[in-house]
């Protein structure tokens, strides 16, 4: 039998000792509410009414003809806040507010999991923090001001790399000191054991929906799924309910800079074993374990972990996991802007970017469906700066 | 009997555990560093291996880590360090590490290099005893006292649990939070090692926030085995990073005054 909280060798919950309570009392709690048609309903009001859910299976007619098949868009661009990640925090915040925890402290790379908590706390009236490394403050200014215009406090973390790493570390390290009155809510399939479950089933809404959508417009399942993997949170969401079909899934990691450079933040693609943040799972790292910086052109990929399900998914061999580099990710997202009318998040333009390279490899009626995880307008000023505008 | 176990059994007072982290500032200036602890009393050392990501650890000892890795500090120096200090000292050394750096380089691997270098007890700050099976068997294979931590939100029923795998001494954590200096020693920590008395005989020590010999006297007087110091002695190791005699003199003189008022 599978151990509990594992996903083969990988997960588990290696946390300090003061944490472990707090992990029992909130895998209790879920255990509990997962199963209330209370809070199931409760849940499924505010995916209807305040999310904007379901979201659309958009076909690209443009997308298609020039790349030879038919792609379909799974539109979380077009969640309330702009991105999948409210999904995640609805949930999280509703059980929060059943365990009766006083405050919401989340880490954040983009900034749309800051958002996304931020927007959670205003409509439930629960105070926020947010961790954000330095860095991703500037590269994301637009999204500390929409977090604090919402209520939320911005803690900009200066140690480490002073990305989201070291955001993650500060979390944990407040949620330590503060645990009794405090909810952490993690924004992806990352961290000790239930997190990883918790954040995968309330994400899963994406794929069941796509699923449904696609056998009413096509009468079939996709051939080919395909998401960008940071943590894996919109990957996970899209992929768990296909996992057992005969659908081709693919995870693109950010190749930053290219993987040879060592500038990236590949974890499947490049990463072995290793254990941060509570969970084991693909790790980059040196030769003594320590955990290695990374770059990504997008913050929200910028992460050394991953999701400990998909480091399964990959040994496995259930799903193929790649990398595309950071000028392939541009130029998928002003291919989709202008085909489509539609500006992917960085993020999200690494799965398109993916089919874009790929496209010689689908035939005409091949079905293929993007995870749009994100809206590109967070990301507009800095591909403006990098074009030497503004 | 084991060098800590040596230790607790013929102590007439409780136990001074004297933590710096290996290679901070560099693997030189640290040799010195803590053989000053032991020369000022200290009587079991506790050297952090140190990690890219400490979690479990406030600014004070975090910095110290970066400073050590900056300075090139490898696992391969933190044995080096070990076995330069095993031709000086038989004072016992316990590994405080986060578990990628055991996992990376294998756990019998770590735990076999550990115990041929002179290490004496390993505790490993984001393991806890639910995930602790392999590491368990190995440290009573190559007879390292796998030391845990128990803290205020320690339920009885874990407690129990914990204590049953504890072997050396448990470390109670005196505050909820990273480490760090603090102004007080709290009541929840007097509390905590009442509560764990009741379970185990296993010698207990106080540490996170203990920095004066006004703390340690309150510790000694609640009943501890012992008491632990970080930060505090960080503090001073990051003070005179640039006069190693200076840190030397008032690191013993520091570890003095506190096991006077023990």
């Amino acid at each position: 039998m599978q151990k509990k909280g594992r996903y083969g060798k990988y997960g588990g919950q290696y946390v300090s000792e003061t944490l472990m309570s707090a992990l029992i009392d909130l895998e209790t709690a879920y255990g509990k509410i997962k199963k209330d048609r209370e809070f199931v309903r409760e849940l499924a009001a505010f995916q209807a009414e305040y999310a904007g859910r379901e979201t659309p299976l958009t076909f690209c007619p443009n997308a298609s003809d020039e790349l030879g098949c038919r792609i379909y868009l799974k539109r979380e661009d077009l969640v309330h806040g702009g991105s999948h990640k409210l999904n995640n925090t609805l949930g999280q915040a509703l059980l929060a507010k059943r365990m009766g925890k006083k405050r919401l402290i989340a880490e954040t790379g983009a900034g749309q999991h800051g958002v996304a908590t931020a927007i959670v706390g205003a409509a439930l009236g629960i105070p926020v923090e947010v961790y954000m490394g330095e860095v991703d403050t500037k590269r994301q200014a637009l999204n500390v001001f929409r977090m604090e215009l919402m209520g939320a406090r911005v803690i900009p973390v200066t140690s480490g790399t002073r990305t989201l790493k070291d955001a993650i570390n500060e979390a944990l390290r407040d949620w330590v000191a503060n645990v009794r009155e405090t909810y952490y809510l993690i924004g992806s399939v990352v961290g000790p054991h239930p997190y990883p479950l918790m954040v995968r089933d309330f994400q899963s809404v994406i794929g069941k929906e796509a699923r449904r959508q696609v056998m009413k417009k096509e009468g079939r399942l996709p051939d080919t799924i395909v998401a960008c993997v940071g943590g894996g949170s919109n990957a996970m969401g899209i992929f768990y309910p296909f996992v057992k079909d005969d659908v081709e899934l693919v995870g693109v990691e950010a190749g930053g800079e290219g993987i040879d450079t060592g500038k990236h933040s590949a974890t499947l693609c490049a990463g072995e074993a290793g254990v941060l943040h509570g969970t084991l799972s693909y790790l980059l790292q040196d030769d003594d374990g320590q955990v290695l910086p990374t770059h990504s052109i997008s913050a929200g990929l910028d992460y050394p972990g991953v999701g400990p399900e998909h480091s399964m998914l990959k040994d496995s061999g259930r799903v193929a996991y790649t990398a595309v580099n950071d000028p392939d990710v541009l130029d998928a997202f002003r291919f989709l802007s202008r085909k489509e009318g539609i500006i992917p998040a960085l993020e999200s333009a690494h799965a398109v970017a993916w089919v874009i390279k790929n496209a010689d490899r689908f035939d005409r009626d091949d079905i293929v469906v993007i995870n749009l995880s994100g809206r590109g307008d967070k990301d507009v000023a800095e591909v403006a700066a990098m074009q030497g505008r503004f | 009997m084991g060098r800590i176990e040596a230790v607790f059994s013929r102590r007439k007072k409780p136990a001074f555990i004297g933590f710096t982290v290996a290679g901070d500032p560099d693997k030189e200036t640290c040799i010195r560093a803590a053989m000053a602890l032991i020369n000022g009393g200290t009587d079991i050392l506790e050297l952090g291996v140190p990690f890219s990501d400490p979690v479990a650890d406030g600014p004070t000892i975090q910095k110290a880590d970066e400073r050590a890795l900056a300075a090139g500090t490898k696992i391969d120096t933190v044995f080096d360090i070990v076995r330069e200090l095993r031709k000086k000292t038989g004072v016992p050394i316990v590994f405080l590490a986060y578990y990628n750096m055991v996992y990376h380089r294998g756990i019998d691997r770590f735990y076999k290099e550990a115990h041929d270098a002179g290490v004496d007890g390993i505790l490993i700050a984001d393991m806890p005893v639910e995930e602790s099976g392999d590491v368990y068997e190995t440290a009573r294979r190559y007879g390292i006292d796998p030391i845990f931590l128990i803290t205020q939100t320690t339920s009885d029923e874990r407690i129990k649990k914990i204590a049953s795998r504890a072997h050396g001494y448990l470390y109670l954590v005196a505050v909820l939070g990273v480490t760090g200096v603090r102004d007080t020693v709290s009541s929840g920590a007097i509390d905590l090692l009442q509560r764990v008395r009741k379970q185990t005989a296993v010698p207990l020590a106080l540490g996170f926030g203990i920095s004066t010999p006004g703390h340690a006297k309150i510790c000694a007087e609640a009943g501890a085995d012992g008491i632990i110091v970080g930060s505090a002695i960080v503090d001073i190791v990051e003070r005179n990073q640039g006069n190693p005699d200076t840190m030397v003199q008032d690191l013993k003189t520091y570890v003095e005054q506190m096991k006077k008022a023990l």
